[in-house]
């Protein structure tokens, strides 16, 4: 039920970014959304892409610094209350977000909320159990393609 | 017998290995003689020398016992650069065979020279330093020691040839090749700076070779200081015995001395080079045990003999007998030379320090460097550290623990203050050498 984010190191230095977003186009690995969470030095780029283990792959053999992350997506209604809706479960469960970020898809009016979790798995259950729906990879193909 | 007197993987004794084990009267005979024979070689053929001594009121007749070498002046490098290109040489062009010159940081390379005699006891304690390390015949050496002007990749190669190994003489750089003929041809053994050799396991990763998996089971590693920590680190991501080779191209090139399989100190070949540690500030000599500047006087050079050369090497000389069986003495293994030294706000420091910081923290690999700049009046010193995938996280904090971690194990071993700076894999230049693992933008 989870989703595998990828993470990559950057320098925090013009020009960055390019390269890795280049590759991936290269490879036609589409970039649903992304994430880039900076201090003045470095920069960790979070992104959720189509085939992220063939992504890693293509990153690594050209020299980044990449893991994968086990993230929680859970699609929502593109409308006001939301989110808050979603924390409120998250709440309520005593269940802490490291970071959040979100996209919305053009063609449903659907919203895709990515959390991590210290405790994915937790997080998954609760979200289950209060009826809301949590997006696997097969389902994000399915929404996106 | 013991395993490494042995030639072959069946057996068969090598009697170049046989100075190793002369009882201690006996190689102080040798030593002693050779000595009053290059000191006379010297002073007859070397302008400079004869001067040297005439002004101490000293002739070849002075010296009468092996403690008499304290009587005799230093060689400095410097000697070499004011005598450029050919002063020191103490035989006529006829019979040099071989010039060699090391790449000088300042302007001129110093020349050394060699008669057909030095290149067979070159290729002598070469031999014996393979020999050592447990290379024999059937071993398939890959030499990437430069070749050329630089005496690594001769040496090594004439050495694996004397011990009667397979010679692939590869030389440096070229790293996909490398891991493609390492695999191809089931080297054994390999020879480079270990600093290069990290770069080729690295790259041969990335190509998808394991090299634990491949026949390669010797590394003769030298040309440049490297740490323990280090050594831990390519045994075992390659899956091999790494042995810290000496040697200077004053000196002879590689071959001065070398680990043997205890691993606990280098054997310096004796018979042929009279090694001693001198206070550097007092030049006064020191006491096995004690730490200081390896002093060589070269006992069998014909073309270029060193009397008392100062190596600017810092070690000492380990009094205890070695496990192994040689009679020959020991260094310690050399993390610092005098002129590798950084000042840093009146703190020396050394770049192995650095490096035993960043390998005590986990998980960083020893892809690094060092920069000095001076900001308003004040010289900073920052680490850059290469992140590994292993280190990354998705999360700052966790990346920002990293670098904070890094930083205060390096300081609390040099004592000043750093700036540690995470930079992208690969961004620092792999050497195909030595490693230049500190940049000085001070400009004094």
């Amino acid at each position: 039920m989870k989703l595998n984010q990828l993470s990559l190191f950057l320098e925090n230095r013009p020009g960055r970014l390019i390269e890795p977003t280049r590759l991936l186009a290269a490879e036609g690995i589409n970039v649903m959304t992304l994430c880039l969470a900076d201090t003045a030095e470095f920069g960790i780029l979070r992104l959720i892409v189509q085939d992220p283990e063939r992504a890693a792959q293509v990153l690594n053999d050209a020299g980044w610094a990449v893991n994968l992350t086990e993230v929680v997506a859970v699609e929502v209604p593109d409308q006001p209350g939301g989110l808050a809706e979603v924390l409120e479960v998250f709440e309520q469960a005593g269940l802490n977000v490291e970071y959040v970020y979100a996209f919305t898809l053009r063609r449903e009016d659907r919203a895709i909320l990515v959390f991590r979790f210290q405790q994915p798995d937790q997080a998954i259950a609760v979200l289950e159990a209060s009826g809301h729906k949590v997006v696997d990879a097969e389902r994000l193909a399915a929404l996106v393609g | 017998m013991l395993k490494e007197l042995w030639n072959d993987a069946e057996g068969g004794f090598h009697p170049a290995s046989a100075p190793d084990f002369l009882p201690d009267a006996h190689l102080k005979a040798v030593q002693l003689r050779r000595l009053r024979a290059v000191v006379a070689r010297a002073y007859d053929n070397v302008a400079l020398f004869r001067e040297r001594m005439t002004e101490r009121d000293l002739t070849p007749a002075s010296i009468q016992s092996l403690d008499d070498v304290a009587k005799l002046p230093f060689t400095v490098k410097a000697d070499l650069r004011d005598t450029y290109p050919f002063g020191l040489f103490a035989s006529p062009m006829g019979d040099v065979v071989r010039l060699h010159a090391s790449s000088g940081t300042t302007g001129k390379p110093i020349v050394v020279a060699y008669t057909r005699e030095d290149i067979e006891v070159w290729s002598e304690v070469m031999a014996r330093t393979l020999a050592c390390c447990g290379l024999h015949r059937g071993d398939i050496v890959q030499n990437a020691y430069g070749y050329g002007l630089f005496t690594g990749g001769l040496g090594a190669h004439y050495g694996a040839e004397a011990l009667g190994a397979t010679v692939i003489p590869i030389s440096g750089g070229n790293t996909d090749r490398q891991v493609m003929l390492m695999r191809d041809f089931a080297s054994s053994a390999i020879c480079c700076t270990p600093s290069y050799f990290i770069h080729l396991v690295e790259r041969a990763g990335e190509l998808g070779v394991d090299l634990r998996e491949l026949p390669l089971r010797v590394g003769v590693f030298g040309a440049e200081p490297w740490s323990d920590g280090m050594r831990a680190h390519v045994e075992a991501t390659a899956g091999i015995k790494a042995h810290d080779i000496y040697g200077l191209s004053e000196i002879i090139g590689p071959g001065v001395g070398v680990e043997c399989g205890e691993q606990q100190g280098l054997h310096i070949f004796e018979d042929h080079f009279l090694p001693e540690i001198i206070d550097p500030e007092t030049g006064e000599p020191l006491p096995d045990g004690s730490e200081g500047e390896l002093v060589l006087t070269t006992l069998s050079k014909k073309a270029m003999p060193m009397i008392r050369y100062r190596t600017r090497d810092i070690t000492a000389i380990i009094p205890e007998r070695c496990g192994c069986g040689r009679s020959l003495r020991r260094i310690q293994r050399i993390g610092r030379r005098s002129d590798d030294m950084i000042i840093i706000r009146g703190v020396n420091i050394f770049p192995s320090q650095v490096e035993a910081a960043l390998l005590a923290v986990e998980g960083t690999l020893p892809h690094y460097r060092i920069i000095l700049t001076r900001e308003q009046g004040l010289d900073q010193m920052t680490v850059e550290v290469e992140v590994t995938p292993e280190v990354l996280s998705d999360q700052v904090r966790m990346l920002e623990d990293v670098r904070r971690r890094i930083a205060q194990a390096i300081e609390r071993i040099v004592g000043v203050r750093v700036g540690l700076r995470l930079v992208e894999p690969h961004s620092i230049e792999r050497s195909q050498g030595k490693a230049k693992r500190v940049i000085d933008q001070r400009g004094d």
